[in-house]
């Protein structure tokens, strides 16, 4: 099953590299990484989906728990959350195509954010299964080019991750 | 306040942290600091004659003393050098702190001379590591290292030092921090009562239970409570590898090591338990065999300070995370205050069984002929000759399996062997951390030829330091736990396992050492050369012992199989 961890990390050198690296030298696999630092300068926010069964996310847990830069973690899909990701994608927009692209981009909700006379370059951001329907509702448009941020979340309610 | 530079902050803070002695190797990015070790009495440094050595050093006198070892070496080659090391120290979870020189701050990162990336080098085999960004850190950063080295599962911990940090032109206040502060690192401490309960509980129930102690037991200085808790309960008790000396080896129900090469009566009263109680344990493949058929009928009770460790590969019934004393002091308090008593009568039954697997004497040495010494005869003369009170250090091989089995540890901490890496060349580095956190002891190293020769050169440290220990080498002539395998899996194809045409003579090459050789061959003169070596208490005594080179070890585990799957001999499997 799939798992989104979001972490609290010292915003020190070498923190993230050892999380990336516990993933790596324990052969848990990493889905997709984001990290910024939060409100309070000494601590990033980091969230990893991930793949495995109950034992191995337990595992993967307990490990990056035992770092010594990992303030505190939740795995948010134990719970109920929002998750989102954004992404930016070019597609090739020319003739009959531009205004299929538009219609199709509002029914996502996304954003047009640049257009030159050939291409469109459109923002859309929401759970990444909704990414991923957009991507192929655009049928046989081009995509020249994605960039996603990868998924970041928050719990639901009056669940927060802080010190 | 005393005005300090980086470099005398560095060993005054070792000082203040109770550091008596370190162990290292000097050069270009370390000058600084080696200049503030010249102008201090008050932490000791031994010159080893490779990095490996320092850390295997270290090692040493942290798995026999209970202190954290400390290692400080150079950047580029030094730090490379000392990475097998930590990483022997990070398997068995033994305390260290390795100080790295770096190059300057300014130069990092551009490929300069003697430039490694230490930190992410040695990343994957530390508890924790450090690099020093300024001066006025390092206090706080001493104490850290040595709080994370050795509290709640001990581990390795480096501290990369850039050059500039220690500049003896630059001088701070200098005042040592009294406590640690950090708000991501907690030591868990007590079990959760309502588990123990439910442990002991099923404890008192048990048929036919069986303790399974390990190296945490040894590391968490829990050897007296295990063996109190072993003793009220009746029970049979078998030890890992890393776990001997947690219980008396002598005592009668002590089942002997267990696991791959562990007894015959250990593996069966693990295959056939209803209960395993396993302190201190990781459940590691070397013992479980296939995780599938492990204890087909056992309920696992399992004690670790480590949470990652329960449930890693075989799942617990009653998972427990505390110090190994602070939950085996409150089930002997359960115990003495339940209503409830063992099931003696099952545990007598059980026991009966027991004596039937023990009656097989799966350790008898069968003499060989005529004059041909087993190696097993030989680690028994090294157990009379030193009255079963020496710290035996071990290197990885045939002979570290028979050393495991033949001498019989009655004591915690004088079992010193690389149990989770299986480093060749620890035994004898090792020994001389021994020696030197305890000059009157026995410092055995019973090693292999082709062991010790990948940190022979400490024969000149041991000079130097006037250390006598006594290597006995059990000398096959081979590469011997690699032929065995390649004799019971390969159809006897001995690939680059042997070299008897190019053995240095030993005795002429201790001799340049400055020390002294003996030579054994004949089988009726083991234990009389043997007491006449460690009659030489001032010396450094490598003692070449010729064994029988056919010899395998036995029992052995045979793979894909349970635990009660073994090989007994060449010839006889269960
Ligand atoms: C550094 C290192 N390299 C290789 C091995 C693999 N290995 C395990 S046992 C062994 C043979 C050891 O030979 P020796 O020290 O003579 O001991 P013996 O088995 O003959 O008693 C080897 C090569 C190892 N454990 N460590
Ligand atoms: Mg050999």
């Amino acid at each position: 099953m799939r798992h989104i961890i979001s972490i609290l990390l010292e915003n020190e050198p070498g923190a993230l590299s050892r999380v990336v690296g516990l993933f790596s030298q324990r052969n848990y696999n990493i889905e997709s990484l984001t990290v910024a630092p939060t409100e309070d300068h000494t601590l990033s926010r980091l969230t990893i989906t991930t793949i495995g069964d109950d034992r191995k996310i337990e595992q993967i847990t307990k490990h990056l728990n035992k770092l010594i830069d990992v303030v505190k973690l939740v795995d948010l899909t134990e719970g109920s959350h929002i998750e989102r990701e954004l992404m930016l994608i070019k597609v090739k927009a020319t003739g009959a195509q531009r205004a299929e692209i538009k219609r199709t981009t509002d029914i996502f909700r996304g954003q047009i954010v640049d257009v030159t006379s050939t291409v469109y370059s459109i923002q859309l951001t929401g759970t990444s299964d909704k990414l991923d329907s957009f991507i192929a509702a655009l049928g046989n448009a081009a995509v020249l080019e994605v960039a996603r941020t990868g998924v970041t979340g928050i719990s639901r309610g009056e669940k927060v991750l802080s010190l | 306040m005393e005005l300090l530079s980086g470099g005398e902050m560095l060993i005054r803070a070792l000082h203040d942290e109770g550091v008596e002695l370190m162990f290292g190797y000097p050069g270009g990015a370390a000058l600084h600091i080696y200049d503030a070790i010249f102008n201090q009495d008050k932490v000791d440094h031994i010159l080893v004659r490779h990095e490996q050595a320092a850390t295997h050093a270290a090692d040493g006198y942290a798995r026999a003393t209970g202190k954290p070892g400390v290692v400080l070496v150079t950047s580029g080659p030094g730090a490379t050098n000392a990475i097998t090391g930590i990483a022997t120290a990070f398997m068995d979870s033994i305390p260290m702190v390795v100080i790295s020189g770096q190059v300057d701050s300014s130069l990092i990162g551009s490929d300069a001379f003697q430039e490694t990336d230490m930190v992410g080098v040695s990343r994957p085999i530390v508890k924790h590591s450090f690099m020093v960004q300024k001066a006025e850190d390092i206090p706080a950063v001493v104490k850290k290292a040595f709080y994370i080295a050795t509290t709640g599962r001990p581990g390795p911990v480096v501290i990369d030092v850039p050059k500039d940090v220690t500049d003896p032109a630059r001088k701070f206040e200098y005042r040592y921090p009294e406590s640690v502060k950090m708000r991501s690192y907690s030591v868990p401490a007590k079990g959760h009562t309502g588990q123990i309960k439910k442990a002991v509980e099923i404890l008192l129930a048990a048929k036919r239970p069986v303790i399974y102690a390990g190296g945490g037991v040894i590391q968490g200085n829990g050897s007296e409570l295990l063996t109190r808790l072993a003793q009220t309960l009746g029970f049979p008790i078998t030890n890992t590898l890393m776990g001997l000396g947690a219980y008396p080896a002598t005592d009668k129900q002590f089942l002997g090591m267990l696991g791959m090469h562990g007894t015959y009566e250990a593996n069966m009263a693990m295959h056939f338990s209803d209960v395993v109680l396993g302190i201190g344990v990781r459940f590691d493949d070397r013992v479980t065999n296939a995780v599938n058929k492990f204890c087909p009928g056992a309920k696992i009770l399992h004690v670790d300070i480590d949470p990652a460790s329960i449930s890693k590969t075989v799942a617990a019934d009653v998972p427990i995370v505390g110090s190994v004393t602070s939950v085996l002091e409150e089930m002997l308090e359960l115990i003495g205050s339940a209503d409830a008593r063992v099931d003696s009568k099952s545990l007598e039954l059980w026991w009966q069984q027991i004596e039937g697997w023990r009656a097989k004497q799966c350790l008898k040495v069968k003499s060989a002929e005529g004059e041909t010494i087993k190696p097993q005869q030989a680690v028994q003369s090294v157990y009379k000759a030193t009255r079963g009170e020496a710290y035996v250090s071990s290197d990885v091989g045939q002979h570290q399996m028979f050393a495991a089995q033949y001498y019989h540890f009655d004591k915690p901490r004088r079992w010193i062997n690389s149990g989770g890496l299986g480093t060749m060349g620890f035994g004898f580095p090792a020994a001389i951390g021994v020696q030197l956190a305890y000059p009157d002891a026995i410092s055995v190293c019973i090693t292999g030829e082709g062991s010790i020769q990948m940190c022979i050169q400490e024969l000149a440290t041991c000079l130097q330091y006037g250390l006598p220990i006594k290597i006995v080498c059990l000398n096959n002539q081979a590469l011997g736990m690699v032929k065995q395998w390649q004799d019971m899996q390969y159809g006897g194809r001995h690939s680059h396992s042997t070299y008897s045409e190019s053995l240095p003579d030993f005795i002429k090459l201790v001799e340049a050492y400055g020390h002294v050789g003996m030579r054994i061959e004949k089988l009726s003169e083991l234990d009389s050369k043997m007491e006449q070596a460690f009659a030489l208490k001032d010396k450094l005594v490598f003692i070449d012992v010729a064994v029988d080179q056919a010899e395998h070890v036995y029992p052995m585990a045979i793979k894909g199989g349970s635990m009660k799957d073994m090989w007994l001999s060449k010839t006889e499997r269960t």
